[in-house]
């Protein structure tokens, strides 16, 4: 154990140093992140108030609330695996990785925690400044909002695993931008991003409480916002850790599998 | 424990697809994909001691690199035997992969925006190398490749030499028992290969590391591996010394020349290879040898006379060019 932070202490110190590199992604990744909430917000106070001044129990102050929270959720929970699994696959750096005595998701979840470490400087100052435009209104509840700090990581962490999960796609197909699309689409539905669950159709919201994505992103901003009784809390903390069990045990299968058809084909 | 590397009838087998060249073939491989069966380590069977240096020659393609993988883990075989340091290398057993070290020439594994000692750090993480074996380590490494300054600068702002240097000694600093190296001097210059070169013969004398080496320079084998295990298309061609190879695969004898101040024609000796500044190169059949040299000096004012074998790339053209 204290090996593995050993690990995770000099990852952090290398990926901190060479993102520091490369300021102008992380602002243009990290623009990216603010521009989406900001959009849905704006569209959505503005449905609210030509409707009378609120749609399915949210006020414009509610909406900016949501979406604020949203928007820092998100950016702490998201991850661009996806982005560069194949990559690694076709250009080798997959192989080094292999080499090493030690599981290649370590590196790649400290890389994401510092890069967050970095932007979160940027993300919170942005926060505040979107609060004093728009006026969310607030009802923090003591308890949810402790509650909220286990339920974050836990998003973190099942968000990770399933994307990771989803990225070795690439070992069987090179076509994985194809599935890339199609997640994030299904992602930006499922999960709260564009408007909060309560508003779609009943059907959806079961589909989107099987799935575990709502769980990675809306069921933390909700329970922040106080919009959660502890029943629902609980039960959502239920359905986050089945999901930490059930994508741990998926990831390890598959990048089993994966593994053994890497070193079959060639490496 | 015999061998630190041990192989018997090892094969690896892929399966590529292929097409002809235009449009019609692409679409008609959308239907049917025309598939074949490439061997590309083709029932290679040899041994190596621990603490022995062994050069690993064949043209490209030959499955050498295809082999390495096999060794360090990578590729599963198709069939056959492999072990490693008694490890069955496919498994990658964290503790097989503490002890084995694979540096290919071509690739890098230094994170390429950051100074190099802080990659090594994390090396040490991962390889939880204790800090004062760590740090006995590198104060050698750097001092046998001369790392200092190269250290604190950004990978991307050093020479090709100096990063293959510092390549070097992040894939070392956990102390591998066997090391790997596909071509670890190439696009190097002269210098900088001759002061790798030194350096995997120091660390080989110091650890008693295995070694299995692959190169295009013939310089880096003579100067490194006494024995040497030749493979073409996935075969083995030969496995022994360096000295026994040149035997075996020539059947001639170079004689250099140095007349007095005529330029005779010596065509009637030998086949002419070069002829510069007095000095003239004649190939010979191995046989032959000794009754020619008898010639040349009855016939000719011989200033010196050296009877050579062949240079050792020669040989491996020869080699290559049999089968």
């Amino acid at each position: 154990m204290r090996a593995l932070l050993d690990v995770y202490i000099q990852q952090f110190k290398t990926t901190l140093a060479a993102q520091v590199q490369y300021r102008a992604a992380l602002v243009i990744w990290t623009i990216g992140h603010i521009l989406d909430p900001v959009i849905y917000l704006v569209v959505w106070s503005t449905v609210a108030r030509s409707s009378g001044g609120s749609v399915g129990g949210f006020d414009t102050g509610e909406f900016a609330a949501y979406f604020i929270a949203l928007m820092l959720v998100n950016h702490a929970t998201f991850s661009w695996l996806m982005w560069e699994y194949d990559y690694r696959i076709r250009h080798g750096d997959l192989s080094f990785a292999l080499l090493r005595p030690i599981h290649p998701i370590h590196a790649d979840i400290a890389d994401n925690v510092s890069f967050k470490l970095i932007t979160f400087t940027v993300m919170l100052p942005i926060a505040a400044g979107l609060a004093m435009v728009f006026h969310p209104t607030l009802h923090l509840v003591p308890w949810a909002a402790m509650a909220f700090v286990p339920v974050l990581i836990l998003a973190f962490i099942v968000r990770f695993l399933v994307e990771w999960t989803l990225a070795m796609a690439a070992f069987w197909t090179t076509r994985v931008s194809a599935i890339n699309q199609m997640y994030f689409v299904v992602v930006l539905f499922l999960s709260g991003q564009v408007a909060p669950l309560e508003l779609f159709p009943f059907p959806i919201q079961v589909v989107a409480a099987i799935l575990p994505f709502r769980w990675t992103i809306g069921f933390p901003v909700e329970l922040l916002l106080g919009r959660l009784t502890p029943i629902e809390a609980l039960t959502g903390f239920a359905v986050q850790v089945a999901w930490l069990a059930l994508s741990l045990a998926l990831l390890r299968i598959i990048w089993r599998a994966g593994v053994r058809l890497y070193s079959a084909v060639g490496a | 424990m015999s061998s630190a590397i041990h192989i018997r009838d090892l094969c690896k087998t892929y399966v590529v697809s292929e097409r002809e060249a235009g449009v019609l073939a692409a679409l008609q491989s959308l239907v049917h994909r025309h598939t074949e069966e490439v061997n590309a380590v083709d029932g290679l069977t040899f041994d190596v001691a621990p603490g022995e240096i062994v050069g690993f020659l064949g043209p490209n393609g030959a499955g050498k690199t295809t082999t390495l993988k096999m060794l360090s883990g990578l590729l599963h075989p198709t069939a056959g035997e492999v072990a490693v340091l008694d490890y069955v290398p496919w498994r990658r057993e964290k503790a097989f992969l503490r002890q084995i070290t694979l540096v290919m020439g071509q690739r890098n594994q230094l994170v390429w925006d950051i100074p190099a000692i802080d990659s090594f750090e994390l090396n040490r993480a991962i390889y939880r190398i204790p800090q004062a074996d760590y740090r006995r380590t590198l104060d050698e490494l750097t001092d046998l490749l001369e790392l200092g300054p190269l250290l604190r600068k950004p990978v991307r702002n050093l020479s090709l030499g100096e990063r293959m240097k510092c390549e070097i000694a992040a894939a070392l600093l956990h102390r591998p028992q066997v090391l790997f190296l596909d071509e670890p001097t190439i696009g190097l210059d002269v210098t900088m290969q001759r002061r790798i070169r030194t350096f995997i013969g120091e660390y080989n004398h110091r650890y008693g590391a295995t070694v299995l080496l692959t190169s295009h320079y013939m310089a880096d084998v003579e100067a490194l591996c006494r024995r040497v295990v030749v493979i073409h298309h996935g075969k083995l061609l030969f496995d022994g010394e360096l000295s026994r190879l040149v035997q075996r695969f020539t059947a001639h004898k170079t004689i250099v020349v140095q007349l007095g101040d005529c330029l005779a024609d010596l065509h009637a000796y030998g086949e002419v290879m070069t002829c510069e500044d007095g000095h003239v190169t004649l190939r010979v059949p191995k046989a032959e040898t000794a009754r020619v040299t008898e010639r040349l000096l009855a016939d000719l004012p011989v200033v010196d006379l050296t009877v050579e074998d062949p240079p050792i790339e020669e040989v491996i053209e020869q080699v290559f060019a049999q089968e």
